[in-house]
């Protein structure tokens, strides 16, 4: 079975959980709602055999209600598909956890949770897992900035605020040359 | 041959040409820059480069200084390779406090001499924000040779030194 007729599948098997479906160059992606994103992974693991869960990711539309978006990268290796999954969800909800449906979403929801902020519900093990446990701050959300924030912890770590002089040194992605597009540092805005 | 009254040594002539003089200082000096134990705090990419010059091409030993110590209590030269994250930064301040003294620190790359590319919340601004850096090596990574210049400026830098009068330097700020 294609990716296509499974994005039909889970259509006819989820209806109104599924918000909408798009397809990109080949890839497939289901927009669920935060309640039936549990039910339709274990169904695209049980049922559509996705046997590997590539990578879990979160976004920060700051500014959006909802402001966070979970998104999940499941293949299989037996018919070699891809799909990804997203979901949306508001501030401070907690999403439940995929660590029981694949085994390697342990750590994935740990990074999650380290960056973002994100809780995951029924997860056997939320710790950071990048920074110490302590950190007080969630570094991947837009309202971190790039330089960090000043904080102690005795005896374990402490954080300082970077020089970033003329701004953060880039890239100029789609640049018309190698030298234009050579790192360089930016004023922020 | 009979010395002066007013000289302040003589020697056998059994053993003439046998006999250096020289300042203490610079006797002991010449054996701490010869014989440099490092030990290598390999945190990124340039620790890949500090293994290529101990390795034959390049060759640390052939100064003297190959004699790489994964025990702090026996290194005296500290080679901070690599980007000092702020995770690692105080397990790195508390090797270097386990090293005794005579101990200098060599800071190899962009990363370690002042957080190199890495403007970000998760890495220390440079390894002298926590210890005192002896000689600081450009390049990321820096090439074996530029590793071998550093390790030679520092022999150099310990030539000058007065290391009968500031012995334990360290400790005694710490007592004091």
């Amino acid at each position: 079975m294609k990716a296509e007729q499974m994005v039909k599948a889970l259509k006819e098997q989820f209806g109104d959980a599924i918000l909408a479906t798009t397809e990109f160059r080949g890839e497939h992606t289901v927009q669920v709602t935060l309640a039936g994103a549990k039910p339709l992974l274990k169904y695209c693991h049980d049922e559509l055999n996705f046997d590997y869960l590539v990578d879990i990711s979160s976004l920060d539309h700051m500014g959006e209600e909802p402001r966070f978006e979970m998104v999940y990268e499941a293949y299989g290796y037996g018919h070699l598909q891809h799909l990804r999954i997203k979901a949306k969800i508001p501030d401070g909800e907690d999403v439940p956890t995929v660590s029981d449906i694949w085994a390697t979403a342990d750590w994935h929801e740990r990074e999650v949770y380290d960056m973002m902020g994100i809780k995951f519900a029924g997860h056997p093990d939320l710790r950071r897992i990048l920074m110490w446990e302590g950190y007080p701050y969630f570094p991947l959300r837009k309202d971190f900035p790039l330089a960090g924030r000043p904080s102690e912890m005795p005896e374990v770590a402490f954080t300082g605020i970077a020089p970033l002089a003329d701004g953060p040194f880039v890239t100029s992605a789609g640049a018309p040359d190698t030298v234009a597009r050579e790192p360089r540092a930016k004023k922020q805005e | 041959m009979v010395a002066p009254a007013e000289t302040h040594a003589a020697y056998d002539s059994k053993v003439e040409g046998n006999v250096v003089f020289t300042k203490l200082d610079a006797a002991v000096n010449w054996m701490r820059k010869n014989s440099l134990w490092p030990m290598p705090m390999g945190l990124a990419c340039c620790a890949i480069e500090m293994m290529a010059s101990a390795c034959s091409r390049y060759d640390l030993s052939r100064f003297g200084m190959e004699v790489m110590r994964f025990s702090p209590r026996q290194a005296d030269v500290m080679i901070v390779a690599g980007t000092v994250t702020y995770k690692m930064a105080l397990a790195v301040k508390r090797i270097w406090d386990q090293m005794p003294e005579p101990k200098w620190c060599i800071a190899m790359g962009a990363c370690a001499s002042s957080g190199g590319m890495y403007r970000s919340y998760a890495v220390l601004q440079g390894i002298d924000n926590l210890i005192p850096v002896d000689v600081y090596i450009s390049g990321c990574p820096p090439r074996p040779e530029a590793l071998l210049e550093g390790m030679m400026r520092l022999q150099r830098k310990i030539e000058g030194e007065a290391s009968i009068s500031e012995q334990k330097k360290e400790l005694v700020n710490d007592l004091s």
